[in-house]
């Protein structure tokens, strides 16, 4: 890989190794999507991923976008949205979805999982506030029925079923509440707890090693 | 299985258990004095009496009519004899079902499959003591009649997720795995005849061959038997119980394959080959015949909102006919019947009436569950009255074989097949599912059907019921406890949520996106492309009216609450609603909205109809349920709030 305007060189490469847990190869692929996304240059753009025409089809085409731009998933304490972000960021976005390895230990295993829930997380509380209300539900089951070209008829659905689910959920993590507390909203461990049982971290993957670029350039 | 559930004291079950062995004591001879051949006594008589017709005596050939008194009672057997028998054997069979549950501990540690062969064979013993015929299980009886119900019932109920998850793995087992078997056993007993002694050593190659095909094959019926009742995770169950359905194709063409030319004697490479080209044809062509007419059923429950009583006949009427027309050219038979049941189950359920649902379901699983039954049976009683003999080193070398080539087979696949998997298996995993390689019925019937001029198909037979039998009693009986020694992750129960099914739509939807950003044309991104041409295409087809354009999160959500509502009257409304168990309301978690506000789903006016019949109905019965408890305050405030709630939402309906 040649000079640092197209790419990392060789001690960069295992430096973000290290750090996201992808192989060289995988780095080297998504580098060269990175590339193919952002025309060459340093920076990723939001603009830059209308390219992806794939995306357009997918109802939360616009919440996958701004997770790229989230800098609560670039691994710090800050929150709040980016203009652009580097080959470093896209990475690190990237690196929630890399699948367990079979040498890893139990508590890499569970750092893992905690990493690809806080992922979803950050995703599900769009106003940042740390906290997934009943508004941020709503949002959430609107966005998933937007395909529907009958949804005037049915946006009384939207709430209902935004309800019911906020209303199951609340009762497996509270149990027993008296009627007049109030419940803010869920937060972090709440959001754990809801995923128990279920093994995220085989279920959220991606498979980078066989990353073409393709025929794209519409 | 609710008897298990309710106290009672030890003299109520005594009393049944009496009632019970009362009752097969008056079955039983019944059963046994109606066998094939016990009226080669009767018929004579029959007959002779059918033919003077009540006037004249036997033999009298005059023209004379000499008046006897009117026959008020008469006996006239043979021509109810044929379904009179089959009724009475499927009663035994289900009588049998019966008493194994009422037995206290004893389901518990032994299988049913092995209870429902001795069963078999203690009646074939008493057949055979009483000096009668008994019947045997025809292969053409198991394959056309007892096999597809069990088939149809497993393929409408696969869990698709975790099967097209794993479908690379299962296909990699099924189709490799029974070739290796199929060969390594053929070939190394083909040795040992060789080397055998010399009733063995005219057995060729061929012979051996085929019959290692026979012996190879998982068999379907045998693991769903067993691995229902040990409730192992999903992951191994599906494993094995795809492996067993789908290796179908590779013991058809192995088998026909060997049995045409084991008379040859010799097998060219191109005939190989062309084997090779008959098992993609008998595959394919076995799961095309099955979406052909799982669409056609599909199509044809879109019109059937006028004549809801016969929608259940559609369904199993198309998919008999599937296996049927497979079996006409020697495709899958069992494909065909599994992809019917995939491809129709979704489009059928979403046109059809809520009571063809449950008749549908619980058809299948009672004829299931009686196919099943009568096959364990029939194997027991076949053991007993089969012609036997018996070699002891080709019947041990078998075994051994047997379970020597499973396990190395399994284990040396499943470390090819990790290197491709995301969720390793894992040494546990591996045991399991070697383990859990049952042989039934199926090698018995293919065994059974082999002509006897080429094949010592005695000697064959007895060594595949010795296989069949060690599998199905000393593994069936000792999956059980090791599952718990090595402490195999067992089955969740846990009831699909509609947090879950948003949350699960999200991570589609997530994990497209992301592949698509990573330029990666992955697994999510081919699925997501066929439900959005399903969406887009084939559901404006094949499902009537509104119901096509109905989102899966909606559709869900309906069938949730609909359930939610039946489980609600049904119990009289004691327990199980989750805001009665824990007091979380809407109050708590929007504290300005009051409850009345909430907006409830717009039904159509066909499904409020369905919902209010439903819950009408159920509510009446409840009054006069509930009129028996002993704790009527209670229950009558229970009753209140329970009843105000159903009109409620009955209300919010309209």
């Amino acid at each position: 890989m040649g000079a640092s305007q197209s790419g990392p060189d060789t001690r960069e490469l295992r430096e973000l190794s290290e750090k996201t847990g992808f192989s060289i190869d995988q780095i080297e692929n998504l580098n060269r999507r990175f590339q193919q996304l952002s025309k060459n240059k340093e920076n990723l753009r939001r603009e830059d991923f209308d390219k992806v025409t794939d995306l357009d089809v997918n109802p939360i085409r616009a919440q996958i976008i701004e997770a790229f731009f989230d800098k609560r998933n670039f691994g710090g304490t800050q929150t709040g949205p980016v203009e652009e972000i580097n080959f470093e960021q896209f990475l690190t976005v990237m690196s929630h979805f890399r699948p367990v390895k079979t040498r890893m230990t139990e508590e890499q295993i569970a750092s893992l999982r905690k990493e690809k829930l806080q992922f979803l997380f950050n995703m599900y509380d769009i106003d940042a506030d740390g906290k997934i209300s009943l508004e941020d539900y709503r949002h959430l089951v609107e966005d998933l029925l937007s395909r529907n070209p009958h949804l005037g008829k049915e946006s009384a659905s939207v709430t209902s079923i935004a309800d019911a689910a906020m209303l199951e959920a609340v009762t497996i993590i509270k149990g027993q509440m008296e009627p007049h507390q109030v419940y803010e909203g869920m937060t972090f461990e709440d959001f754990v707890k809801i995923w128990e049982g279920i093994d995220i971290e085989t279920k959220m993957h991606v498979r980078f090693l066989n990353v073409e670029t393709p025929h794209f350039c519409k | 299985m609710w008897l298990g559930n309710l106290p009672r004291p030890s003299s109520r079950r005594g009393t049944y258990l009496f009632l019970l062995v009362f009752l097969l004591g008056t079955v039983l001879p019944l059963g046994v004095a109606s066998s094939p051949d016990s009226h080669g006594t009767d018929a004579p008589h029959d007959t002779k009496h059918e033919a003077s017709n009540g006037h004249g005596h036997h033999g009298n050939e005059s023209h004379t009519k000499v008046k006897k008194a009117f026959p008020v009672l008469n006996f006239e057997y043979e021509s109810v004899r044929l379904p009179f028998e089959i009724a009475l054997w499927i009663l035994l069979a289900s009588l049998m079902k019966l008493g194994f549950h009422l037995i206290p501990r004893l389901s518990s540690f032994v299988p049913e499959s092995c209870l429902l062969i001795v069963v078999g064979l203690l009646v074939g013993g008493l057949i055979k003591l009483v000096g009668e015929t008994s019947p045997v299980l025809h292969s053409q009886i198991f394959f056309l009649y007892l096999l597809p119900p069990i088939i149809l019932d497993a393929g409408y109920f696969l869990p698709i997720r975790p099967f097209s998850e794993n479908i690379g793995t299962i296909l990699v087992f099924a189709v490799i795995g029974t070739l290796w078997n199929s060969f390594f056993i053929g070939g190394l007993l083909y040795g040992v005849c060789q080397i055998g002694g010399k009733d063995l050593e005219k057995i060729g190659l061929l012979p051996n061959l085929l019959f290692g095909a026979i012996i190879s094959a998982v068999d379907p019926v045998a693991v769903l038997a067993v691995f229902e009742e040990i409730h192992i995770n999903e992951l191994l169950h599906i494993l094995v119980f795809g492996e067993s359905l789908l290796n179908d194709a590779v013991t058809v063409v192995l088998y026909h394959l060997f049995e045409e030319y084991a008379g040859i004697g010799s097998v060219t490479f191109l005939d190989v080959l062309l084997g090779f080209i008959c098992f993609f044809v008998v595959a394919l062509g076995g799961i095309f015949v099955g979406l052909a007419y799982g669409l056609l059923a599909a199509f044809t429950s879109r019109f059937t909102s006028h004549t809801r009583v016969i929608e259940p006949l559609f369904a199993f009427l198309y998919s008999y006919m599937a296996y049927l027309s497979a079996e006409v050219f020697h495709l899958s038979g069992i494909m065909a019947l599994i992809a019917c049941g995939v491809v129709m189950r979704p489009y059928i359920e979403a046109n059809i009436s809520h009571k063809s649902h449950t008749t549908i379901k619980y058809f299948l699983k009672m004829w299931s569950s009686v196919s099943e039954t009568l096959i364990f049976i029939f194997l027991g009683v076949s053991t007993v009255a089969g012609p036997h003999s018996w070699n002891w080193t080709f019947v041990i070398c078998t075994l051994v074989f047997c379970l020597v080539a499973r396990v190395l087979g399994v284990v040396g696949l499943t470390y090819i097949i990790n290197k491709f998997r995301i969720v390793k298996l894992t040494t546990k995993d591996q045991f399991i599912i070697a383990y859990g390689g049952l042989r039934g019925a199926i090698a018995f019937s293919l065994g059974y059907l082999l002509p006897p001029d080429h094949f010592p198909r005695d000697m064959f037979l007895t060594a595949i019921i010795t296989v069949i039998f060690f599998t199905v009693f000393v593994q069936g009986m000792t999956i059980q406890p090791l599952v718990d020694l090595l402490a195999v992750k067992k089955k969740q129960e846990t009831k699909r949520s509609i947090n879950e099914e948003i949350h699960s739509q999200f991570l589609d939807h997530l994990l497209t996106g992301i592949e698509d950003v990573c330029g990666h044309y992955g697994h999510h991104h081919w699925k997501d492309k066929l439900n959005r041409f399903n969406k887009k295409y084939i559901k404006k087809c094949l499902i009537a009216g509104d119901r096509s354009k109905e989102p899966q999160l909606i559709a869900f959500y309906h069938k949730m609450e609909m359930k939610q509502a039946i489980e609600l009257v049904e119990t009289g409304g004691i327990a199980k609603i989750p805001s009665a168990v824990s007091t979380v309301s809407m109050q708590n978690i929007q504290p300005k909205q009051k409850v009345a506000e909430r907006a409830l789903p717009q039904l159509s006016k066909g499904k409020e109809e369905e919902i209010r019949k439903i819950l009408r109905t159920n509510l009446q019965k409840t009054r006069q349920r509930s009129h028996s408890l002993h704790f009527m305050e209670e229950c009558d405030d229970l009753k209140a709030t329970c009843t105000s709630l159903v009109f409620i939402v009955v209300q919010g309906l309209t």
